[in-house]
Formats: C-alpha cells, structure tokens, sequence
C-alpha cells in the first residue's frame, strides 16, 4: 500500500498507513504464553459448553502465528510474528513443498539454523488450501478440522495423533530466537484436543 | 597518526588527511608516454607496451590497463571497444585489466586522482584512450612496414590482422617486438567518427567480462586466499559515534579456529581461520561501549527537526525573480513536503579488502575506487613510502556509491587490522550483511518543502527549501563541491530548473548529525528529481495541462532534455496518463551528469495494494553511444535499482540505532517486481557522458505521477510501500 | 569436528564446528569460491549450490546436515547448464557479476525440472535470487532463450 503521508510526517517513519492492511507490518496483540490444562475445565458442568470453551483455548495455538503463517488463505505464506507476506515470494505448489527451482527445502533445513533465524523441520511444508485458517473464525477453523474432507481425512484418533506427535506441529513450540513460541506445551495442546474430543467436539460460536 | 588514533570520525579523517589534500593538487593531465616502461605490467608477458594503457602480447591479444574500476558499469568493455576501435582489432584478441594505483598515469581527468565516479568513466577516456590506441596501431604499423620493406600508408588493418596489398600479412603479435623499439609518435589523428565500425554500432562487442561471471569464476577480494592469511571481521559501535570503552575476549578466543582479538580505530578486530570462526568469535566477544559522544536522535526525530527547518530561512542555493512576494499575493498556493529516508547502497559484495605487509613494502588488493586516496591511506597507516604500497584493483560486486569513499575508511580499517596483527600476516578483512546495512554512509535523510502558484493555467512562481547533511563539509573534498555555504551535491537537480518559472527560489538548510552519509547512485538527484518532477507534475495538474505537453511547452531552453522526453512520448505512443485496463502512466525528465533521461512508468495497484509497475519506457541522450548495449543494461540496471528504493528501501534509525540489518528487512527488488523496460537512445555526436547513473533519478517520480493519477496521490514520504519491520 | 562432504564428486574431509555453514566449508576449506556470500540468511541466494541436484542456499545450511551430493558452479554440466551459461554469454546477463553464479544455478535447475517455464514460473524460481544491479530483464530474456535453445 501506499505510505499515507499528509499526515503522517511528523509521527513519523512506519506511522498510518493507508490501504488494505494484508501487507501491513501488523502488531497483533500478543496471545497469552500459556494453556489453561484440561482439569481446569472441570467447572464448566455442561458438557458442550464444557467442550466449546477448550477448543477457544485451543485457539490461541491455532491462531497463532506460528500456526496461521503456514496455514495461509492464498499461495503464499507468512511470516515472523508480525505475520508479513513471506519474503522472498514463496508459493504452496502442487504439493505443498514449493515451487520448481525453489523448494521450501531451499532454504529450510531439518532443523532451525538459529545463526541466521531460518526454521527448519524435516517436514517443513505449506498446509493444502482446504485446510487454510488465515482470516477464518474460529468457529470456522473447528468445523474445519473436524471435517475429513477438509483435514487430511483424519479421524478424531489420527488428528490426535498428529497434532500431539508431528514434528512440524510440534516446531511452534521451538520456533528458535526472534520468534515467539505457540502458547503451552505440545502435549497441553494435544491434551486439550482429546479433551474436546472426548466431551463431544463442539465448535465454539 | 597511529592506527589507534584514527577513528571513523569526521574529525580525526580530516586530522589525517594532510596526504589527500596533497594529492588533490596533483597535475591533472597523465602523459600517455610518461614512465611506461616502468608501469607495472598486469598480465606480465605482453612484449609491446607502447604507453600506459595498452599492452600486446606475442599471442596477439591486446590488454587495455583501465584506470576506471569495473563494478559492473562496462569500462572493461567500453574502453576496449575504443582501443579495438582505433587498432582496427579483432573483438575476440581483446583483454581487459585493471591498472594499478599511480596518480601520474592513471588519474581521473575530472578529479585530478585517479579514481572512479560521477559517471565519468568514458567521458573522461573517450580521447586519452584512443589517442594511447592510435599511438600503438601506428607503431605496429611502422613496425610490418620496416619488416616488410614497404612503405607505411601502403598498411591497412582489418580484424587485426596488418595487410600489404604485395599479399603480406600478419597479425600484431609478429610485430610487438619490434614495434617496442620503436619511439613513440606525438599528435597521433584520430579515426574519423564516418568510420567507426564498433563504437555506436549494435551487435558487435560482447562484454569482456559475461563468460566468467556466468561460471563463477571471476575473481573478487573476498575470493582472495593467500598462505597464512587471517580473515578479520571487526565490531562496530552500535551507535555512530560511539567508541570502545573496553572488552573481553576470553570466550571469542576460545572459538575453534579464533586466532587473535586487537582492538582499532574503528572497534574491534576479530582474527580466525575462516569466515565462520571470524563470525562466532565476534559474537562471543564481549565489549562495553562508551556512547558518550553517539549520535542518539532516531529518523523520526530528524524527520521532525528537518521540516521544522524548512520552515526557516536557509542558505540561498539558486533564485531569480521574487518568488516569496509572487506566492504572498497568489490567490492559488500549492504546497507539498517530501521526506526522503536514510538509503544503504547494499552491493551485493559487502565491503572487503586484502592487505599483506612487512618492512620492506605492501600490497593491498580490494574494490578500490579511490585508488590515490586509499593508496596513501594505506601507507599513512602502515608508515611505508607511498612507492613501496601496491595497490591492486579488484573487480568489485557493485558499489552504487558505496566504495567511493570520500573518508577511506574501508581502507583506514584494512590498514589498522593488518598493522595491529603484525607484519607478514596477510589479512581479509571483510563486512557481513549486517556491518554493511548498519555500518552507515547512508545516502542522506533529505525533506523538500515545496510551494508554488498557479494563475490562469501557468505556473508563476516556485519555491523548495531542502534539508539534509552534506557528506562533503569537513572532508578534504569540501573544497570541490562547497561554494558560499552550499554543497552542490545537496542541491544539483533542484536549484536551477530546466523549466522556465518566472520566479525561483531554492534555499538550503545543512543539518548536523552524526550519521555518516555518502553519495548512493545520481548522488543529490535520487530526491530532487523526485520532488521536482512531482511537484512540476502536480502543478501541471492543477493548470489543467498534460504532463508530456505542459513539460515542453516550458523546457524551450533544453532542448536535448525536451529531446528525450519527446523520444519517450513517441517510444510510449504517449496519449496522455491513462493507459486504461485500470493502470496509469506517469513521466518524469531529468539530466544528470551530463545526460539527459526520461521516462514513463506504466502502473497499476497490485497484490495487497502495492504499486505494480508494468513497463517502463525510457529515452537517453548520453552524447556518442559508444556501447548501445551496455546503455540499455545501464538503464534498464537504473531504473531497477531505483525502483526498488523508491517502492521498499528505507534505513531507519530508531534512536540512532539502526533497524533493517538484513535484506529480509532491507527489501531489495526482486525479478517479479521488475517491470519490462524498453530503451531509445538519441542519436548524437557530442561527447559521450554518463549512463551509470542517469537511469536512477526519472523512474521514482515516474512512478509517482501514475499513482496520482491512480488516485493514489504523488507518495510523500518515501518508500511508497512501508512495513517490512 | 570432522566432516566429511562430496563436493562436485570428491570427497572433502573439513575440520570446522558442526554449525558451519557449507558455504564457508566450500570457499574457506575447500578453496572453491564461485559460490558468493551476500547475506547469510538465505534472503539473497549468491550462495545457492545443489544437493542431490535440488538447488539449495549453503549459507544457512550447516555442514552437519549435508548428507547428499554437492554440486558447485565450479562443476556445472549438461545440456540445461551449457544452454543457461551460453544464453548469458549471448544476452550479456551479468553486470557487476557477484551474484550470477546463484543465479545461474537457480536458472539451471528450473530448466531441469520444468524446461519450457512461464513468466510466473521464473518469477517463482528466481525471485529467492537478488541482483542489486537489477539484471532481472535480462536473466529473465536469457532463462527463455535457455528454454528455446533446448527444444531444438
């Protein structure tokens, strides 16, 4: 977008910028760094109302930006906390892995290198268009999920598993310096997906 | 001086300078003929050396020592296509070198050094190469005349091969022996322009220099390995200005492959075994830096200071008429301010240098682009004689500015490194990434305040007031660019117009910073093209005129600008700024050492809103065309490297720190974001001028004045696109 | 730390930490110095080398990871690197020509993996690659001509 500046001088570089804000340097409010465990659901007596509220608190991992940047809604991919357009320009491709000539291997190794802040994972990939979050609601991103069509064709027992034992699931939570980690643990996270799961997996609204 | 003393301070460079203002007082002429028997002989085996800037060899190749460092501009091929040119040689018996540092011969006739800049390059050889040419294909000449028995004027060359019409050839290498025997001739003719057969002609020279790039194996200095040789990385103060206070290098020392930690002028030195031990045994060193004296105020603050100047009084930098009492009483005041951030040159070579040393001499090898001044730098620091310091000149991966070092600091930091190490430890001393983007010698942070008047469909009055640093004042260059006060580099482009506005005014404000700044590609025009042509573009607006037609209807008294701009008009099938399918184009003029450029910028709104510019139409009048093809890449390489400023380059300072350290925040253009650009060049027999820099200052404006008419509005504050950081 | 590396079918044993990055193993160990260093975040790709063929950035890819077979400018082959380099002979590609042996194995494993590509299909491969002289029109021109050069 286009630097609105009649106004913005004085206040200065990186101020009030106009247009869309897709590209916008964003600030988004910093989630909380922890997951609330399942115990502490306990309270909720209503078993759906019971299931809703963890998979909101499910939701700080899954809107997080660690998450969103590689479940983008077009091609392309984001990145660093600020969740900027993915430099240089990388494309899902035809199976998630990039473009000819520039795999995401290109660049992402097996692990993070962290001298030079690159992430890395033996199975660092794009998710597939139908499962993009980017922009969605959360309800959306429940319905989502638990729609085989849409999730990889995963039951309940196999998105447990995955989301509890992959390792590219499991890097947000070793992103390496200068990038914050999801909130909680891995195994939080895949505590409270069974949790959900098992009181009914009911969406929030 | 000791390397100690000498800090990357305006000050203390100034202190030790007394060596460069001597130097710039040299005498301006190189004699072709003086010492080149002695002149150093890269390539060693050429037999006939005839002056200083031609060599042949017995295997018939001809060598042409270019004083002018190759970064990519073309001299290594531009001047041997002068030299094949005159010698009536074959295109594939032609080599190119650099020459070594030596004022006597090999100075820059527009500085009186030798040194590389301004555009200056084939402008400044044009003649003294063909006449070194033209001496030697006489003596080769003379030399199969003598051999054959035949009388001299009976001796044709084609192809460089000599030919007697009795059926004798050969070709030059026969001939190099004996043609060094012979003297010299003095006032050689040069060919007549009817029978030039290379220079302006498309299609048959090759740059010298594709192949080996194209296959990694040109050599540059961080290429340079040598036995027992160190690689130095040094850290810097994180703030300019700011000093060691004290450090600790236990722990770097303990890096595999660390092999020494020495402070200098400009910090600390780090030694290793490598790059990679050089890296992890800086980030390991613990140092306390004294910020005492550290320039602290952060862009934002800048910004804010330099448009409270603009609203003072300044320096008068060009005026005629009394714009201030037009505008007073002008019904219509229009007004526009633009900001204009910190730039980094980025070459893609970071800063590098190579420097082996002892008692009895020293050899530097490196991008050097001021040779004289960085030669007696070097020396200074080492204490050696300027005669036993070889400076040898690398081919450099870019400058745009950057090695073009009016404090010779690169050169000052390689000289203290390798005498804080010792003698006879060769050093490589080379810059990360980050050194480059947070090392500063920023093109300077610049505001314009524009204001102008319209009455009846004409512009009647136009006044700007800029504010920014000069990165002359208090260098022993002052004296070349300083008069009454203003520095031209600030001001070229804006103080006078190419327009013809009844009342002017242009005034300037020398702001004072300790951000150390430096000339970046067209120097003072990267902004004041920018906010003359959108300011000259939205008052053309407000008149009610078209942009190609209200500009020549005002420029009758430049009529090779308004030749350009006519060129591009016609190139474009311009109609005016709607190029309709929802784009826009916008153009821009601008003459710029010596030669005149304009542009059209066809644009639309992209992904996410940014500006996407499709094509670009461009026209250039550089005087004679010597290489038409190197112009194109020139231009087409311009308006890349300033579109990609104007769109994304931004270095901000956040109190005095700075904030993109890297290209993943320094956005640099990449394939996709380059628009297709079609080039005219003017037809001309003048004399040839710069195309290394031209190309830059059109395309920002160019690109603004489509927005505006994309309802965008002329950006006013640059980058056009914000928010990498 | 010894490793042990195939570098352009020999076999380098470099004595570096295991966090070295290949490109400072290639140039600095093994002396080969057509692959260039421009940023060291694999933002730029002058230091683009293959492994097993697939182009990769070295600067950002420690030596204790490289278990495939690396392949340098120094010993580009075949007909899609005769078909790259010539067209860049021809075209006059380079201009200061620091990044051109990253671009040129970019432009060679596109052609190998995809040998007639689109605009978007260079735009995709080559876009990881920056020139600062903006050489972009050409390499672009030259990759095209590269393509055109191979169905004959």
């Amino acid at each position: 977008m286009l630097r609105q500046t009649a106004l913005a001088a004085v206040a200065g570089l990186g101020l009030a910028l106009a247009g869309t804000a897709i590209t916008t340097a964003q600030t988004p409010t910093p989630p909380a760094g922890t997951l609330r465990p399942v115990e502490s659901f306990q309270s909720i007596a209503q078993r759906e109302a019971r299931s809703a509220a963890i998979f909101t608190e499910m939701g700080k991992v899954l809107q997080h930006p660690r998450c969103v940047n590689c479940h983008p809604a077009t091609e392309r991919p984001r990145q660093t906390d600020a969740q900027r357009p993915h430099q240089p320009l990388v494309v899902r491709g035809k199976d998630g892995h990039g473009a000819p000539g520039m795999a995401c291997s290109t660049c992402h190794g097996k692990e993070n290198f962290d001298p030079a802040r690159v992430p890395g994972d033996g199975h660092w990939a794009l998710a597939p268009a139908s499962m993009a979050w980017e922009g969605k609601t959360l309800g959306q991103i429940c319905e989502q999920l638990k729609d085989p069509n849409r999730n990889g064709s995963r039951d309940m027992a196999a998105l447990i598993k995955h989301v509890a034992e992959d390792s590219l699931v499991g890097w947000a939570w070793r992103p390496g310096p200068g990038r914050q980690p999801a909130p909680g643990t891995q195994d939080q996270f895949g505590a409270l997906l069974k949790a959900w799961g098992e009181t009914g997996a009911v969406c929030p609204r | 001086m000791t390397a100690h003393d000498l800090t990357l301070s305006r000050r203390s460079l100034l202190a030790g300078a007394g060596g460069l203002i001597i130097a710039l007082n040299l005498p301006k002429a190189a004699r072709a003929q003086s010492g080149a028997a002695q002149a150093f002989r890269p390539g060693g085996t050429a037999s006939f050396a005839p002056n200083a800037f031609i060599r042949v060899a017995a295997d018939n190749s001809v060598t042409v020592l270019v004083k002018h460092i190759e970064f990519g501009q073309g001299p290594f091929t531009g001047l041997a296509t002068l030299v094949a040119e005159e010698m009536d040689a074959d295109w594939g018996q032609m080599r190119a070198e650099h020459a070594p540092a030596d004022v006597k011969l090999y100075a820059n006739l527009a500085f009186g050094v030798q040194g590389t800049g301004g555009s200056t390059a084939m402008a400044n050889s044009f003649e003294q190469i063909r006449k070194a040419a033209a001496t030697a294909r006489i003596m080769l000449v003379q030399a199969a005349a003598e051999a054959w028995k035949v009388p001299a004027g009976e001796i044709v060359i084609e192809a460089g091969v000599l030919k007697h019409a009795s059926g004798k050839q050969g070709r030059f290498g026969e001939f190099a022996d004996a043609a060094a025997k012979l003297p010299a001739p003095t006032d050689v003719p040069l060919k007549p322009p009817a029978q030039f057969r290379l220079i302006g002609k498309e299609g048959v020279v090759k740059r010298l220099d594709s192949a080996d790039k194209a296959r990694g194996k040109a050599q540059f200095t961080i290429d340079i390995s040598a036995l027992g040789m160190l690689t130095v990385v040094v850290a810097r103060p994180p703030r300019f200005g700011g000093k060691v206070a004290s450090f600790d290098a236990a722990d770097a020392l303990k890096v595999k492959g660390v092999v020494d930690v020495k402070q200098i002028g400009s910090g600390v030195a780090v030694y290793a075994q490598g790059m990679w031990p050089a890296i992890k045994g800086r980030e390991a060193l613990k140092v306390v830096w004294d910020e005492s004296e550290a320039e602290t105020r952060g862009s934002a603050e800048l910004v804010a200071e330099y448009r409270a100047l603009a609203r003072t009084p300044g320096t008068v930098a060009g005026s005629h008429g009394d714009a201030q009492a037009v505008l007073a009483k002008a019904e219509r005041v229009i007004e526009a301010e633009y900001v204009f951030p910190y730039l980094a040159h980025a070459p893609m070579e970071p800063l590098d240098g190579y420097l082996e040393w002892n008692a009895q001499g020293a050899l530097a090898r490196f991008g050097s682009q001021f040779q004289t001044t960085e030669h007696q730098t070097i020396a200074t620091i080492l204490e050696l004689p300027p005669e036993k310091v070889q400076l040898e000149t690398m081919l450099a991966g870019g400058s745009f500015g950057r090695r073009a070092q009016v404090s010779q600091h690169l050169a000052a930091e390689l000289a203290m490194c390798a005498k804080a190490i010792g003698p006879n430890r060769p050093v490589k001393l080379v810059w990360t990434r980050e050194d480059d983007l947070a090392g500063g010698y920023y093109r300077p942070l610049f505001v314009h305040r524009m204001r102008g008047a319209v009455k009846d469909g004409k512009i009647t009055a136009w006044t700007n007031a800029i504010v920014g640093q000069s990165f002359f004042l208090g260098t022993p260059f002052e004296a070349m660019t300083v008069k009454n006060g203003v520095d031209a580099t600030m001001v070229e482009g804006a103080n006078e117009l190419p327009y013809e506005v009844a009342d002017f005014r242009c005034e300037v404000h020398t702001a004072k910073v300790g951000v150390p700044t430096l000339w970046w590609r067209s120097v003072g025009h990267t902004h004041t093209a920018y906010a003359v042509e959108c300011f000259m573009d939205e008052l053309l607006q407000a008149a009610g005129q078209d942009p190609v037609a209200g500009r020549l209807a005002l420029m009758g008294k430049e009529p090779r600008l308004a030749g350009v701009l006519k060129a591009v008009a016609e190139l474009a099938k311009w109609t005016g700024p709607d190029a309709g399918n929802g784009r826009a184009r916008g153009v821009a003029v601008a003459e710029s050492f010596g030669s005149f450029v304009a542009q059209i910028a066809e644009v639309s709104l992209g992904e996410g809103g940014e500006p996407k510019v499709h094509k670009v139409w461009c026209a250039i009048d550089c005087g004679i065309a010597v290489n038409p093809d190197i112009i194109r890449a020139q231009m087409e390489g311009g308006i890349g490297f300033g579109l990609g400023h104007v769109l994304y380059g931004e270095l901000t300072l956040d109190k005095g720190k700075p904030v993109q350290t890297n290209f993943d925040t320094y956005r640099s253009l990449r394939i996709h974001e380059m628009p297709e650009v079609e080039v005219a060049i003017i037809a001309s027999s003048e004399k040839p001028t710069g195309v290394g820099e031209p190309g830059v200052p059109p395309i920002g404006p160019a690109v603004a004045n489509a927005l505006a008419r994309l309802g965008q509005g002329r950006p006013r504050q640059l980058p056009m696109v914000g928010g990498m950081v | 730390m010894a490793h042990t590396l195939s570098v352009n079918g020999r076999s380098h044993t470099v004595d570096v930490d295991a966090d070295t990055p290949l490109l400072w193993a290639i140039r600095d160990n093994i002396g080969l110095t057509g692959t260039k260093f421009g940023c060291g975040v694999a933002q730029c790709g002058a230091c683009t080398v293959w492994i097993d063929g697939q182009p990769v950035r070295s600067c950002v890819t420690p030596v204790s990871a490289v278990e495939g077979k690396v392949t340098t400018i120094e010993a580009l082959e075949g007909k899609e690197a005769r078909a790259v380099q010539a067209a860049w002979d021809t075209i006059d590609v380079p201009q200061c020509g620091y990044c051109q042996s990253g671009q040129v194995m970019s432009a060679v494993a596109l052609l190998k993996e995809n040998p007639k590509p689109s605009d978007r299909d260079i735009d995709l491969a080559m876009n990881g690659n920056i020139c600062r002289c903006a050489t972009y029109a050409r390499i672009r021109t030259a990759i095209h001509a590269a393509a055109r050069s191979l169905e004959g």
